[in-house]
């Protein structure tokens, strides 16, 4: 699945925060976007899974246009995400959260949540894999618990294994490191190298420059919402003036 | 004894109308102030119906739902797509447009005069005659909205409720169409409203649009505050309890009027008492605004 936009814009208030942004990302592998508060981040990854619509430019998945869709229809298709606040539903167990997550459930139907034919059996289905993913992320043990009691670092893990749960192709991490234990960022990252393996397409917004380098098979640096480079983390963290810019 | 009959079927009436309200406003934290305006769609069918053309009730309460479900499409369309303080003006608004055209619409409702004697329902040709029969039929309807709601909430379609409740941005994240969600649980829970109005219609044989305001929908609301929000028993507690305790002034010697006011008093005061001490009301599991 080829992730791609064209001729992005988005403006707040006068304030471009994207500005004719074109990008075609791989089909898969681990993509690094670094870049200054303010850079159009967050708004890219906003912007690419329906939740703040573009002032002007269309993006793509493979040929399908998304520019139109509403965010839960481009979910559907297969792109997920995580927010820098982390939402989760604080109130219900650990395993619920993800759930939730999983697609395409019968009993989110109202006539089959009623009549109940194969939900049950969908269910247990579900569930397996929910405790399934949860293993991969190590919350296997707090299966039970409230998400909302959960550590940072925890909840970070459990909003991973929601996106994993939707069998999503593509990921769009917003800071999935920033704010945990070091002990907790060396858990992520190792996560998202198996995802590699995969063939799931990553891509993460991060300020921790060691992190990127550590995992990222690509880097995007973004400044004013444009791209101003691009490349292996070997070359593009090596410039200078991205250097003096951003890694100090 | 007969007095006795009666208010329990008033609490099962509005037991019924606090579940309904509760499926909107604990389950999927919809404030909605247009419940009045469904039940009174219920009563009016319902009574219309049966004086006019001598249907069974069930044909009443049918029509009733359908008409109900059908006003909520029209209703959701424009403000479930609003949020949170919008969304309670445009139910407010609704319910103000409906409670006039109960009051203007004459050749239907009779306005102001209201339409009087509604006959006891007819079930499949067995006269419901007697206040026991009735109290019988009322708490039918009751568990058969219960076993309703329970199936609702404890499935998955209940879960994604219950992400919208909490974090709607959460629940589209991960591709629920939450629009859908929440249009069909609005049409649930104004079919059962419809219910609770037939009900309340063939009840009290009497009704009139000062049965269906806002204030009414104010006092469907405090049910499901002061029994508990986002729980299967809270909003029949509450309605229980709010039947009921005024119920009491009766026997403390004060007269209807001096009832009248003092009922408004222990609305207002259990209601703030209730956010100070115990948001989750009674028997709830969340609080109001979770």
């Amino acid at each position: 699945m080829n992730l791609r936009c064209e001729h992005l814009s988005k403006s707040f208030d006068g304030t471009r925060a994207l500005a004719d942004l074109s990008l075609t990302f791989p089909a898969s592998g681990i993509v690094a976007i670094i870049g200054p508060n303010g850079a159009g981040k967050t708004t890219l990854i906003n912007v690419l899974t329906g939740f703040l619509k573009p002032d002007a430019g269309r993006y793509f998945l493979d040929e399908r246009e998304l520019s139109c869709l509403p965010a839960h229809r481009i979910a559907q298709l297969g792109i997920t995400r995580t927010f820098q606040d982390l939402r989760l539903i604080s109130q219900v167990s650990v395993v619920e959260n993800v759930l939730l997550a999983r697609p395409n459930q019968k009993g989110e139907r109202l006539l089959s949540a009623l009549l109940r034919n194969g939900v049950a059996a969908e269910e247990n289905q579900n569930h397996d894999e929910a405790l399934r993913w949860l293993k991969f992320v190590g919350l296997d043990g707090v299966t039970n618990q409230l998400a909302g009691e959960l550590s940072y670092g925890q909840q970070k893990l459990l909003t991973l294994a929601c996106c994993l749960a939707a069998e999503a192709k593509i990921l769009l991490l917003d800071e999935p490191v920033a704010g945990v234990h070091p002990n907790m960022v060396e858990r992520i990252l190792g996560l998202l190298r198996q995802l590699r393996e995969t063939g799931k397409l990553v891509v993460f917004i991060e300020h921790d420059i060691a992190s990127v380098r550590q995992v990222a098979d690509l880097v995007i640096v973004m400044d004013e919402g444009k791209i101003i480079a691009q490349g292996k983390p070997s070359e593009v963290l090596e410039r200078p003036e991205i250097i003096e810019a951003y890694v100090g | 004894m007969d007095y006795f009959i009666q208010c329990a079927v008033l609490a099962a009436i509005y037991g019924i109308l606090a579940i309904s309200m509760d499926l909107v406003a604990g389950q999927a934290g919809l404030l909605s102030i247009a419940h009045a305006g469904f039940f009174g769609i219920g009563a009016y069918a319902s009574a219309f119906l049966t004086l006019h053309t001598g249907c069974d009730f069930a044909v009443g309460v049918i029509a009733g739902a359908c008409i109900a479900v059908a006003v909520s499409f029209i209703l959701s369309l424009p403000t479930l797509r609003l949020n949170d303080d919008y969304f309670v003006i445009g139910t407010f608004a609704f319910q103000m447009i409906l409670f006039s055209v109960l009051n203007n619409w004459t050749s239907v409702t009779r306005g102001s005069l209201g339409i009087r004697g509604i006959p006891s329902p007819t079930i499949f040709g067995c006269k419901i005659d007697t206040s026991t029969e009735f109290l019988i039929l009322a708490c039918c309807c009751l568990l058969f909205v219960l076993f309703v709601v329970y199936r609702i909430t404890s499935s998955p379609f209940g879960r994604v409720l219950h992400a919208i409740r909490e974090d709607e941005v959460f629940a589209k994240a991960h591709g629920k169409n939450t629009l859908y969600f929440k249009v069909a649980i609005f049409a649930v829970s104004a079919a059962f409203a419809a219910l609770a109005g037939s009900l309340f219609a063939h009840d009290i044989t009497y009704i009139d649009p000062t049965s269906f305001t806002v204030m009414d929908s104010i006092l469907i609301l405090s049910m499901v505050i002061i029994g508990g929000a986002g729980s299967l028993w809270g909003p029949l507690v509450g309605a229980v309890v709010l039947i009921t305790l005024p119920e009491a002034l009766r026997f403390i010697g004060l007269s209807s009027a001096e009832a009248a006011n003092v009922r408004q008093i222990i609305y207002g005061s259990l209601l703030i008492i209730m956010m100070m001490f115990r948001p989750r009301g009674l028997v709830g599991k969340y609080g109001f605004n979770k």
